[in-house]
């Protein structure tokens, strides 16, 4: 636990808002379906329960044949999470051996591998999927999962492939293999843990990918829509025109759903790079340098330029700040 | 050039393979045109089978590598067959309808946005920390919101409530006719805001966010340094010595999240009704209308592996390190 807490405390604000936020959406997708108050698909035959506004019986309003949207959103969350976290196992997998492989052997099978990853980068997967999809007469969540994940390697694999190209020149790798340690244990044990990070940021990424790729393929009605998943939800609003009928509490919820998981993958993976590199950080960007506005990317402070003619008392009280120490005015304000 | 020719060469593999996969997703997969029509029409004799193969041209006559060739044969001379739901038009001539509508809205859209985030990134990596960097939070939320999804609330608030723009379609088709005029170019226009708007709105933040990381990197090295110390203009420094290096990998960033763009762009034209592309691939889907999914993947990536080509060359161009790297080794 205490590990846990320290990595708690060196993280970044942006990478705790993002874990914060995408948890609330974990444990959603976990408890969602107990609590949901009716069954998604249920339609309440009451013709008075059609189109319901948001009120305490049912707190985001029906659907125009009468079923609980708030119902639907929390079944929804469970099943959009699980795709795309499945996804994001089944690609980043993908990605690493790929990746490793094709730095690893180098030669032919590095130029066949890269060639294959650069192609697959620049082919645009939306209609590709479409494509796919398209004649797949069964459009479940398992063929989507596969389909999504045979097309949502490439971006990891590079990144990974070009890490473990300067990692294997290292010198702990060439020890190992003097020692006689086998290839497999090499890439397991001495490669692979160091690229955690650049493995966890390529999963974060991918999820994102699948879950804006599972949204927008169920919006034009390629899911299977007896489903309830938040892509499916929007379609439904959309194929009954929603948003003519003035039904907001139909299309908004489902879609900033989306949107807050966005977000939060986004933050979580500025976040760690930030850790990585410090000096992505959006830190207090301008200091006072004897009572001057500096930014950090200025150059070096001229001290007459900062320091201008202060008055006689100005620069003496100056001379007790602790900027004073970064410059050699004299306690009096003279310069020169 | 060797580097360009050794692009060349890797989009020529590119476009190969996507050739290949589009023949061969139709015979691995288990859905087909014929037999979807069949099942629409179910008073269709099964004889009509064999007809509807050949009048949609999708029958396999002949060996595998005789029907690969000639759909390379089709393929170079834009003959897609016929299309299934607006028969008897062909492929071709519906793509050629609505190519230029996409072309002309995504393609400009894309690159203002492109331009405007790269100059914002340059702020916000210049003064980091400043106010404009802070906001990046609040724009990687509207990058995070689905396109189709952002397009229908800007559709709710300023078409449906407010009465600012249109609500769907390209042009008013009651009033003004196709063509060169400027009742249409005008009408065209005010068709195309609000969609371009989107666009603008949800990718500006990733240009943004890639530029500024960049930029944050490039302040660092010791040319920008020596160029503040020679007591350079900052404008001169951010602009011909931090930007410009910071540029090169935006622009191939540029062109791998085309991809994106364009898919997002095609959903997008959905909720607009917009009479481009996005829509006709809908179209296409309801339907069950393979060729035409087929002819628009195509075209689609086609489209995206010419503006790679563009951005490599511009890159070429801009940058003398990629000149000396391709002919160095």
């Amino acid at each position: 636990m205490r590990i846990l807490g320290n990595i708690w405390r060196e993280l970044p604000l942006k990478a705790k808002v993002g874990v914060v936020l995408f948890g609330l959406f974990i444990l959603a997708a976990i408890i969602g379906p107990e609590v949901a108050p009716y069954a998604p698909g249920y339609s309440n035959p009451s013709i008075s329960l059609s189109l319901q506004p948001p009120s305490s019986q049912y707190l985001l309003g029906t659907t125009q044949s009468g079923q609980d949207v708030l119902s639907q959103l929390l079944v929804g969350i469970r099943l959009t999470l699980e795709l795309a976290l499945l996804v994001g196992v089944i690609a980043t997998a993908l990605s690493v051996i790929v990746g490793v492989t094709s730095a690893f052997l180098g030669g032919v099978w590095d130029e066949i591998l890269s060639l294959l990853t650069n192609v697959f980068l620049v082919i645009p997967a939306l209609p590709l999927l479409i494509l796919l999809l398209g004649y797949l007469p069964n459009r479940g969540q398992l063929p989507t999962i596969i389909v999504l994940a045979g097309l949502g390697w490439q971006w990891g694999a590079r990144v990974i492939r070009a890490q473990t190209l300067t990692i294997r020149n290292r010198d702990f790798i060439a020890a190992s293999r003097e020692t006689g340690e086998k290839t497999w244990r090499i890439i397991f044990f001495e490669i692979m843990p160091n690229e955690v990070s650049l493995i966890a940021a390529s999963f974060v990424n991918t999820v994102l990918y699948a879950i804006a790729a599972s949204v927008a393929l169920a919006f034009i009605g390629l899911a299977d829509l007896n489903s309830w998943s938040l892509g499916t939800m929007l379609y439904w609003a959309q194929s009954a025109q929603a948003l003519e009928l003035g039904a907001w509490w139909w299309f908004l919820p489902p879609g900033i759903a989306v949107a807050l998981i966005g977000t939060a993958l986004v933050l979580l993976n500025t976040g760690f790079d930030e850790l990585g590199s410090p000096r992505l950080r959006a830190s207090r960007g301008s200091a006072r340098v004897a009572g001057k506005k500096v930014w950090a990317t200025d150059p070096t402070p001229v001290l007459a330029m900062l320091v201008g003619s202060p008055g006689r008392v100005t620069g003496f009280l100056h001379s007790f700040s602790r900027s004073s120490l970064l410059d050699n005015t004299p306690a009096g304000g003279e310069l020169r | 050039m060797p580097f360009l020719v050794r692009r060349l060469a890797f989009y020529l593999v590119a476009a190969w393979v996507a050739l290949t996969a589009n023949f061969f997703i139709p015979r691995a997969m288990p859905g087909n045109a014929v037999q979807s029509i069949m099942d629409k029409f179910p008073n269709l004799q099964p004889s009509a089978y064999a007809a509807l193969e050949a009048m949609l041209g999708v029958g396999h006559p002949g060996s595998l590598w005789h029907q690969y060739t000639s759909y390379l044969y089709d393929v170079a001379h834009f003959n897609f067959g016929t299309d299934v739901t607006n028969y008897p038009a062909s492929v071709s001539t519906l793509l050629g309808a609505t190519i230029p509508w996409t072309l002309t809205l995504v393609g400009t859209a894309t690159v203002i946005a492109f331009l405007l985030g790269t100059g914002l990134g340059i702020m916000a990596g210049w003064r980091h920390g400043g106010w404009l960097d802070r906001s990046l939070p609040g724009l990687m939320f509207l990058q995070a919101i689905p396109y189709f999804f952002f397009a229908l609330v800007l559709l709710d608030i300023f078409g449906v409530k407010l009465h600012w723009f249109p609500l769907a379609q390209g042009y008013n088709s009651e009033i003004y006719v196709q063509g060169w005029n400027w009742g249409f170019i005008g009408s065209a226009i005010q068709h195309s805001l609000l969609p371009a708007v989107t666009i603008v709105l949800t990718s500006v933040a990733g240009w943004m966010l890639q530029m500024r990381n960049v930029m944050i990197t490039t302040i660092g090295e010791d040319y920008v340094v020596a160029a503040q110390a020679k007591g350079l203009t900052s404008r001169r420094v951010i602009f011909t010595y931090a930007a410009r290096n910071a540029l090169l990998p935006q622009l191939q960033g540029f062109g791998l999240a085309l991809g994106f763009v364009v898919s997002g762009a095609l959903v997008m034209e959905i909720v607009f009704s917009y009479p481009g592309i996005g829509l006709l691939l809908l179209n296409a889907v309801t339907s069950n209308d393979y060729p035409l999914m087929q002819a628009i993947f195509l075209c689609i990536t086609f489209a995206v592996l010419i503006a790679n080509m563009i951005v490599d060359l511009v890159i070429v161009l801009a940058d003398p390190r990629v000149r000396a790297r391709g002919t160095g080794r």
